[in-house]
């Protein structure tokens, strides 16, 4: 369970996170959404102790975030910034593996090697293991840096826009993905979306953030109406239902 | 493959060694093995520790193109020498013991390197801040130098090492075993941290996500890099390009940024250029004082390269 309590922050004058109060039980996929600079990756990042708590308190399987050894917290929370860059000249394989640093601080047993494969093969990226990161696009790219996160082996997955530069195929592969790991291996997904559709067929539960605000919060259905949408997103816009899954029709 | 090429360089370097040590002997050749022998510990230190050094700065910056010298770390340690002597006089520094003296400047600049760098490597900086930091750093600590050395006593000043150039045929051997202790120990961490700095290379919160303490891990790497430099520096003097060059040559080499293959890979590049360059000198292009000049001059120009064409970043 990820229990966010009274947390707050600021950057120089400005409020960016207002007290939010938020609890993420174990399992399940829960999407983030909002307008953006609504604080969707500050909260995230004070979730993966990416910058240090200012104020209130957050813990993971009841370990605050702030006082755990960054290593031991490192084997049961992953996290994928919105913005990863990969500076060094590396392969798929070597980037995929260094998920597994945590448990081995470098050494990789053939556990190790295993779980690599498994993940470069989860992600479809077999046949690009070999290839150095800097020639693959950016979809490639997105794909092995959460390869990389899914190596890491940890119950809890935070993921900032996973699906920034997938093509339509590769998007519902990845949200596939993820459905079967939180299904099969009960692991708990926090995943920021844009596409408010993506997150209707895939999420359990939808949270919904503005101006440093959580404004709404619910299961898709709950929140995917017209009123709601209209007090996140600002504009309006029709809602359907196909299948018992609402589709927002954002689009005119 | 890294592994071949790392074999053709240890071969490389073997025979620059080798070439050092037994070219023109002439005369009591015991004497003169002796003589050449140490100053030979002193090149291959100073060698590994500036490509050490280098390697471990530039992964924790995350560029190619900074390197502890041109930051002005060995400007700071003549600083921090300058500073000494400014506080217990010429005749009481002067007056201390050798190693004591060392030991004393070592931590005189690890406290200044870490107190200067540490706010800016706490958290990845941009890439131009660091770069204009970098040189602002470098000309201050410099011009810092020739300021204290106006103001303290002329005779004072004959105590400090004085030097602005290296000058690989004057090596400080009075220092030596303490240095190679330095040295060793400094391969064996960085050696250890291998995995960690691969990891570093990554970038801060990338790292952090895979449960590396940054700012512990830095602060550790930057008293270190602090301590190689003081080694190199000491021994020869300030270097400004050298580790730069090496650096960039070794990863072109083994085309990696895998740090249990660019560091060695790194130390040996750094002894074939340094004791082959110092027997070509020696023997093969008369003066020997001229190689501190052509390694800063190449280097440079290389320097001159990464920034205009970018590294492979
Ligand atoms: N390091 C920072 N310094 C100052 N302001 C920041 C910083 N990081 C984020 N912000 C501000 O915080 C707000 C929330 O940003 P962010 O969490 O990235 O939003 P989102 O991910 O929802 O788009 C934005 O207004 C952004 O400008
Ligand atoms: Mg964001």
């Amino acid at each position: 369970m990820i229990r966010i309590e009274d947390v707050s922050l600021r950057h120089g004058q400005t409020q960016i996170l207002h007290d939010i109060w938020l609890t993420i039980p174990k399992g399940g996929i829960t999407a983030l959404v909002g307008p953006n600079g609504a604080g969707k990756s500050s909260l995230l990042s004070l979730i993966a102790r990416l910058q240090p708590l200012q104020a209130g308190r957050i813990s993971v399987d009841s370990f605050p975030v702030d006082t755990t050894p960054s290593r031991d917290l490192a084997r049961i929370l992953a996290i994928l910034r919105q913005d990863s860059i990969v500076t060094s000249r590396l392969r798929v394989r070597e980037l995929v593996g260094f998920g597994r640093f945590p448990h081995g601080r470098g050494r990789l047993t053939p556990d190790d090697y295993a779980i690599i494969d498994q993940s470069l093969q989860q992600f479809d990226l077999t046949d690009l293991s070999d290839r150095f990161i800097e020639t693959l696009s950016g979809g490639q790219r997105q794909r092995a840096l959460v390869a990389m996160a899914f190596a890491q082996g940890t119950d809890y997955l935070l993921l900032d826009e996973p699906l920034n530069n997938l093509d339509m195929f590769f998007a519902r592969e990845l949200m596939r993905s993820l459905r079967r790991i939180a299904d099969e291996n009960g692991k708990t997904i926090v995943i920021v979306l844009h596409d408010i559709n993506q997150a209707s067929a895939h999420a359990d539960r939808i949270v919904a953030m503005k101006s440093g605000r959580i404004v709404a919060d619910g299961t898709p259905s709950d929140l995917l109406t017209p009123k709601t949408l209209q007090a996140v997103f600002g504009f309006q816009m029709r809602v359907e239902t196909f299948d018992d899954m609402p589709v927002v029709l954002h689009f005119r | 493959m890294p592994d071949r090429r790392l074999l053709c360089l240890a071969g490389a370097a073997l025979l620059c060694i080798v070439a050092f040590m037994t070219i023109g002997l002439r005369g009591n050749i015991g004497f003169v093995l002796a003589l050449r022998a140490i100053k030979l510990a002193a090149l291959l230190q100073v060698s590994v520790s500036i490509a050490v050094s280098t390697v471990i700065f530039q992964t924790v910056t995350n560029n190619r193109i900074l390197t502890p010298s041109i930051m002005g770390l060995d400007a700071l340690y003549l600083f921090g020498q300058i500073l000494l002597v400014f506080l217990l006089g010429g005749l009481g520094y002067a007056a201390l013991d050798a190693q004591l003296k060392f030991g004393g400047e070592i931590i005189v600049l690890m406290a200044l390197a870490t107190g200067l760098l540490l706010p800016m490597l706490r958290r990845r900086t941009d890439m131009g801040l660091m770069l204009l930091a970098g040189i602002i750093f470098g000309i201050l600590f410099r011009s810092l130098n020739s300021l204290l050395a106006r103001l303290i006593d002329p005779n004072d000043f004959a105590v400090v090492q004085g030097a602005s150039f290296a000058n690989f045929n004057d090596v400080r051997t009075d220092l030596l075993a303490f240095a190679a202790i330095l040295t060793i120990a400094g391969i064996v961490i960085a050696w250890r941290a291998r995995h960690v700095l691969d990891v570093m290379a990554l970038g801060a919160d990338t790292a952090t996500g895979l449960g590396i303490s940054w700012s512990r891990n830095v602060t550790g790497l930057l008293l270190l890099v602090s301590a190689l430099v003081a080694v190199s520096t000491a021994l020869v003097g300030p270097v400004a390009f050298f580790g730069l060059l090496v650096v960039a040559l070794a990863e072109r080499l083994v085309d990696t940024r895998s740090h249990a293959a660019l560091m060695p890979a790194a130390m040996l590049t750094a002894v074939i250029i340094l004791v082959g360059g110092q027997t070509l000198f020696q023997h093969g292009l008369g003066s020997s004082s001229t190689l501190g000049v052509v390694i800063e001059f190449v280097g440079g120009f290389a320097f001159l390269v990464l920034l205009v064409f970018g590294s492979r970043k």
